[in-house]
């Protein structure tokens, strides 16, 4: 088993590089390449979210990817908001998308949320095991190694 | 590669062209744009995402707020979009029914002009 982790200030510019990385250990742990779009655009999200969650709590820890390779891809990205943060993830229903009372904000979590679903088949959204703060747990397939 | 946005006019609309990556970093510039362009007096706007390279749910959003926008300035917004991986994104958040999407920037200047963006 290979395990990347890494941690980066809760900035908007550093999502890019966990993309990337995410990507890059995908590739080499042997996910199908007609899959890596998909799991570029989860660790993206999930990524986005955790961000938002330490800048709208004025947090200044690290959101933590890790990545490892154990007979599947598994990605957890950790954050440490408060886990009451966390309530409140769901999908948006299409007449609500574009109604007037909805923020983009709030726009944007849902449809984040949205995504995440619709692209990872083993998603797992739990609080982390010692202290505030919630875990995203995505899971692929490794087809060739 | 870094986000681009480029303007031009075609058949009395406004096409943003939107190029490279659109995600929590660099979708406050494409919101101030598209707030630009509405400011400036832009009425029917299309945005051309086929060079656009990554779009994430912040950048669904500033979309979604483009089309607010233009609903209460009585105007239209459309988005073109031919590539399938963005497609299915649209799709997977039901984005695919609130906005207009078209094939080709031909296709959306000839039909998001007939009535106010819905």
């Amino acid at each position: 088993m290979a395990t990347v982790r890494l941690s980066f200030s809760p900035a908007p510019v550093h999502v890019r590089t966990a993309r990337l990385v995410g990507v890059a250990v995908a590739r080499r742990a042997g996910v199908d390449e007609g899959l890596l779009d998909e799991v570029r655009l989860a660790i993206g999200e999930a990524c986005t979210r955790a961000v938002a969650l330490h800048r709208q709590y004025g947090l200044a820890d690290l959101v933590t990817v890790e990545m490892s390779d154990s007979g599947s891809y598994t990605v957890r990205v950790i954050d440490h908001a408060p886990i009451e943060a966390s309530i409140g993830l769901t999908k948006l229903p299409p007449d609500e998308l574009a109604a007037e009372s909805l923020t983009e904000d709030a726009l944007t979590t849902g449809v984040g949320f949205a995504l995440l679903a619709g692209f990872v088949d083993d998603l797992q959204v739990r609080p982390v095991e010692d202290g505030p703060g919630t875990e995203v747990r995505m899971v692929w397939p490794v087809t060739r190694r | 590669m870094e986000l681009s946005l480029a303007t031009r006019t075609v058949a009395e609309h406004t096409v943003l062209e939107v190029g490279g990556e659109v995600d929590v970093y660099t979708a406050p510039r494409l919101r101030e744009r598209l707030i630009e362009l509405v400011d400036a007096g832009a009425r029917d706007v299309v945005v051309d995402l086929e060079r656009v390279e990554f779009l994430d749910s912040t950048g669904l959003g500033v979309l979604v707020g483009a089309l607010k926008r233009l609903r209460t300035a009585q105007g239209t917004f459309g988005l073109v979009c031919a590539k399938e991986p963005l497609l299915k994104i649209f799709r997977i958040t039901a984005l695919d029914q609130v906005f207009p999407i078209f094939p080709t920037v031909e296709a959306a200047t000839e039909r998001t002009g007939s009535g106010p963006a819905s």
